[in-house]
């Protein structure tokens, strides 16, 4: 069985991939997953993973076009640019 | 995508994983490519075997046995990635076995006294790294992956590497014509590690982005890096042509390139001598494989 390793540096850090490795089982899978991401210390922890287990999620459809929950729906410049404006003149006429 | 496409995404800096498309002239090379790297870590380790049982002290015996130890395991990590292009390991054990595949002209020669030990692990590993560090930014992704962290480990082999020739350096005369003695012998197979001169753009494993820079510059990098390092010590390179230019540029004789050819098919001093016996580890370790499927299945 094929088996992807995600291992972790240090404490706090995400769980990055590492590689992966071919195992007879859960058993020899853990001990591979050991020697080879783990032997000088360099993983504070490891994932081991059997490969048909992940789920993996490529294709993202925006079929409505939802842009109101992403940054670009949003496009500030022009209207700060006229409401400044606005409040430029408005401030010239308290003045006055 | 088409193949036009896929070159474009790579050439610019595009990375493909395993289950992306990708063009079978692509594969085809990738799996060769790799599958060589492979062949090099797993025939890489028998020179150096041959010094664990004569290493002069238990922390010379220790640390020798971690570096074939990493080798091993780096051929294992690498025959994985063959595995997911399409090619499974047995059949690249077959491959090499046979004859058919290749592994490194460096990995061809005898190793005659520990001072080669030394200018192995120093010289050798330290050619194989420039090598492995224009492939961390390899096209194909998974690859580029593990190669962090073979990367790091031959930094390792390097620093036991010139420990062994800076102890020899340091101790009689016959010590450090020891190391003299092994430089001479593997300068002209260090010069021809790298391939031939082939324009980076004519070679399709930079063309596909495969590795990141032509032989020459990975050459001259490391003539850059090693040269003064080895003159520090005193030591001679066998080459009276051997100087930097004032652009910066080495110069040297020119290899001997039907000698690498030579070599790499087969023909190298102990070519054969080596792949006899990873043919007969392969035929009495095969008990030892099938125990642990039986048990484990």
């Amino acid at each position: 069985m094929i088996y992807e390793v995600f291992r972790q540096e240090r404490k706090g850090q995400p769980f990055q991939h590492a590689g992966s490795l071919e195992a007879a089982n859960h058993d020899f899978a853990e001990s591979y997953a050991k020697e080879f991401y783990g032997r000088r210390g360099e993983s504070q922890a490891l994932w081991v993973v059997p490969r048909e287990a992940i789920i993996e999620v490529e294709d993202f459809v925006d079929e409505l076009n939802r842009n109101y929950h992403r940054v670009d729906g949003y496009s500030l410049k022009d209207k700060l640019r006229r409401a400044r404006e606005r409040a430029g003149s408005a401030l010239v006429a308290r003045d006055r | 995508m088409n193949e036009q496409q896929f070159l474009e995404h790579v050439q610019s800096g595009g990375q493909v994983e395993t289950t992306d498309w990708m063009p079978d002239v692509y594969r085809a090379k990738l799996i060769k490519f790799i599958e060589m790297h492979g062949n090099s870590e797993l025939m890489g380790v028998l020179p150096e075997r041959e010094w664990i049982l004569r290493a002069p002290t238990l922390q010379r015996k220790l640390a020798l046995t971690a570096k074939v130890q990493d080798e091993v395991g780096h051929s294992q990590l690498i025959y994985r990635v063959v595995e997911d292009l399409g090619k499974p390991r047995e059949q690249c054990l077959d491959d090499l076995i046979s004859g058919k595949a290749k592994f490194h002209n460096v990995f061809h020669y005898p190793t005659k006294t520990w001072g080669d030990v030394g200018v192995i692990a120093w010289l050798v590993d330290a050619a194989a790294i420039i090598s492995q560090k224009a492939l961390l930014k390899c096209s194909y992704a998974p690859y580029a992956r593990i190669m962090k962290k073979i990367c790091w480990e031959e930094s390792f082999h390097i620093l036991h590497g010139r420990d062994v020739v800076l102890t020899l350096m340091n101790g009689t005369d016959e010590q450090s014509e020891l190391v003299q003695e092994a430089v001479t012998r593997w300068w002209r197979p260090l010069m021809q590690f790298h391939g031939n001169p082939i324009r980076k753009d004519e070679d399709p494993m930079y063309v596909w982005r495969i590795k990141s820079q032509g032989n020459e510059e990975a050459r001259q990098q490391f003539l850059d890096g090693y040269v003064p390092q080895i003159w520090e010590l005193g030591l001679t390179v066998p080459d009276p042509k051997l100087r930097k230019n004032d652009d910066g540029v080495w110069e040297y004789t020119e290899p001997d390139w039907d000698e690498l050819r030579s070599v790499v098919t087969g023909h190298g001093p102990r070519s054969q001598d080596r792949l006899d016996l990873r043919r007969r580890a392969r035929e009495s370790s095969a008990w030892v494989r099938s125990v642990v499927l039986e048990q484990a299945a």
